[in-house]
């Protein structure tokens, strides 16, 4: 996921502690074997059956804190979803979130979908991988209706742009504005603000610890 | 008579005519517009308006009084907490979170604090979990007195605000009296809770419950049954079981579909297995269904709060934060001659006697905790419906990405699905029915 340097996570100033050379890499939870445990080897199954392609549209399945996580090819994506929705009855889609890793390279803009079925009181994720060059997604709106709002919200913060979405425009920040607020390399922006004669500078410009 | 107003002038759009209504009186237009061939007008309502809960602004487009389109404008209130969240430190989150949906504070420090501590692995000690409960329980019923007031106040009728305010300012007192504050607490924390309960607060808390149960009686009997409520509420904004699966939309409107979906029976979290308590439905689909459910619900959210005081009372002393030091912010606290809390013990060992714990404690508050990599989800059920929160660590001591899944900001779609078809004066009962709070939906 990423490299840390040094010891106390110190960035922009002279590193006294004697451990600036000291390197930790930071992976991500890697895929997972089977037995997933709890349903997850049914939700599993369920879906190879109901979905001949599984292997070819599913590139890993991750267990992690009690959560299971499919990362779905996003040419696969539509047909899974669907499948989910009318096999498997995930009969809601708790919407998409953005996330952005730059150190991903060719797979910078990950969008997160939460489903959750009420007949059998589950829940799975789906996660998409997309690069930044060609941020195209399916949209889901003609699966779950209620995903409108929330592929709007993903595309208005991370520029993910969802295919086939019926109106896909900014909703949180004005029509014109520019940029995609919540991608990493996005400033906070702020002020720096004076109080008897000390300066405190935005959140952003303050010396913080990793 | 027109009065000449410079800038209410009508003006001539590629769209047709615009008129500014600036209040005052609308016989003038109406004329104008009357004379007028065509049916079609598209009003603007907000996001200056009274009865849009905040800046909420609605496109209609009308056809007579019947509104054939209708879409909702969001944004305004859009501040970029979870932009923020990125640049501060994992306990500072909470201070951003509860902020979000400010009807329902400790439910976002709720969701937010499970989904860290998810990330974590750790779980908060019994003693906090059930104060946990007790404060969100107590948070419902103020949430669905505004909701119920202010949707009566909407549809004209001004005396239920005036009980529900009432009943809501004393919730506010207790959480003054525990947290110190009456919104925006920061209360619940990674690990636990900012502070135990001060001394002699669950006998007071035992009398207001008695006091609560008998007032909620006096919005009861104004509002149930009273024709002129029916009236403007019941067949009112239909969303039906389909339409709240595929919009996602959970809470009151959902279980007034007559599907008793509640995340704290259907995936109980905090403890909410342990109590006893009845899922409020109605069959209803309408705006009079959820104004029952929500009126129940208090009687229900009373109960989890008395057997929460009888658990409190076994679990006296017991610790309201994790054991783990390098999580922990010290919990034990105490007013000082400042007026701030402090814990003189803590500040004693940190100070007198060890330069370890001066260090430690300096690190934890200056750097925070560094919480593992990984993604989590948790949801709880907040007034609203599922509040869910999604929290991405990179291993560090700030959050990579923090995301709620606000029931408000997804509700809001169904306000169309609900409106089109009938008549504009419907809009209100509908969209004060899904109790939208716009701190929530622009975050």
């Amino acid at each position: 996921m990423s490299d840390q340097h040094g010891m106390f996570g110190a960035s922009g100033t002279g590193d006294t502690s004697g451990y600036g050379g000291l390197v930790r890499t930071v992976v991500s939870p890697g895929s997972s074997e089977r037995p997933y445990g709890s349903y997850f080897d049914e939700v599993a199954d369920d879906l190879e059956r109901a979905y001949p392609e599984f292997n070819d549209a599913i590139e890993k399945v991750i267990v992690d804190r009690g959560e299971l996580t499919l990362f779905v090819k996003r040419e696969k994506l539509f047909d899974v979803a669907k499948i989910l929705r009318d096999k498997l009855l995930f009969e809601m889609c708790m919407g998409v979130n953005g996330v952005h890793y730059p150190e991903d390279i060719g797979r910078e803009l990950h969008a997160v979908y939460p489903l959750l079925s009420l007949t059998n009181n589950r829940r799975i994720r789906l996660e998409v991988a997309v690069s930044v060059d060609d941020p195209h997604i399916p949209s889901l709106v003609e699966i779950w209706a209620g995903n409108n709002w929330h592929e709007r919200e993903t595309y208005d913060m991370f520029g993910i742009i969802f295919d086939g979405h019926p109106a896909l425009t900014r909703i949180l920040m004005p029509d014109d504005w520019n940029g995609f607020p919540q991608r990493k390399d996005y400033p906070l922006s702020g002020i720096p603000v004076e109080y008897k004669g000390a300066t405190t500078p935005p959140p952003s410009d303050r010396r913080s610890y990793r | 008579m027109t009065t000449f107003d410079p800038y209410a002038q009508p003006r001539e759009t590629t769209e047709g005519t615009v008129y500014s209504v600036t209040g005052g009186d609308w016989d003038s237009i109406a004329e104008e517009i009357g004379a007028k061939k065509e049916e079609r007008i598209v009003v603007n309502m907000g996001p200056q308006h009274p009865s849009t809960h905040g800046v909420l602004r609605l496109i209609l487009e009308l056809e007579g009084e019947t509104i054939t389109e209708l879409r909702c404008g969001i944004g305004y209130l859009h501040t970029g907490i979870e932009k923020n969240l990125e640049f501060r430190n994992w306990t500072q989150g909470t201070t951003f979170v509860t902020r979000m949906d400010y009807l329902s504070p400790l439910f976002n420090e709720t969701a937010y604090c499970l989904a860290v501590e998810k990330l974590l692995g750790i779980e908060a000690p019994e003693r906090a979990q059930v104060i946990r409960v007790m404060m969100m329980e107590f948070n419902r019923i103020s949430s669905h007195m505004v909701a119920l007031g202010t949707g009566a106040l909407e549809l004209g009728a001004m005396s239920p605000m005036f009980y529900a305010f009432r009943e809501r300012e004393k919730v506010l007192n207790v959480f003054e009296m525990i947290s110190g504050l009456r919104m925006n607490m920061a209360y619940i924390r990674p690990g636990g809770v900012q502070q135990d309960l001060p001394a002699g607060t669950i006998p007071q808390l035992r009398e207001l419950i008695k006091d609560l149960r008998k007032n909620f009686k006096d919005n009861a009997t104004l509002l149930i049954g009273n024709s002129i409520w029916i009236k403007r509420t019941s067949g009112i904004g239909y969303l039906d079981l389909a339409g709240c699966t595929t919009l996602g939309v959970t809470g009151p409107v959902l279980r007034a579909t007559g599907l008793p979906w509640d995340l704290r029976k259907a995936q109980p979290y905090s403890g909410y297995e342990d109590y006893e308590f009845d899922v409020i439905t109605a069959d209803t689909c309408d705006v009079y269904g959820r104004f029952l459910i929500r009126m129940n619900e208090l009687e229900q959210s009373l109960r989890i709060i008395e057997q929460c005081l009888n658990k409190l009372d076994k679990l006296n002393g017991a610790p309201v934060m994790v054991e783990d030091k390098k999580i922990a912010w010290p919990a034990q606290l105490s007013v000082g001659a400042d007026g701030l809390g402090n814990s003189l013990e803590h500040i004693r060992q940190i100070m007198g006697t060890s330069m370890e714990s001066l260090i430690h404690h300096f690190k934890l508050v200056t750097e925070g905790f560094r919480v593992p990599a990984g993604q989590s989800y948790a949801a709880v059920e907040s007034p609203r419906g599922e509040l869910g929160c999604h929290a991405v660590s990179d291993g560090g001591t700030r959050p990579y990405r923090v995301h709620f899944r606000e029931p408000s900001f997804n509700n809001l779609q169904a306000t169309s699905a609900m409106c089109e078809g009938s008549m504009v004066a419907d809009v209100v009962g509908a969209v004060a029915s899904i109790d939208p709070v716009m701190g929530g939906v622009d975050r």
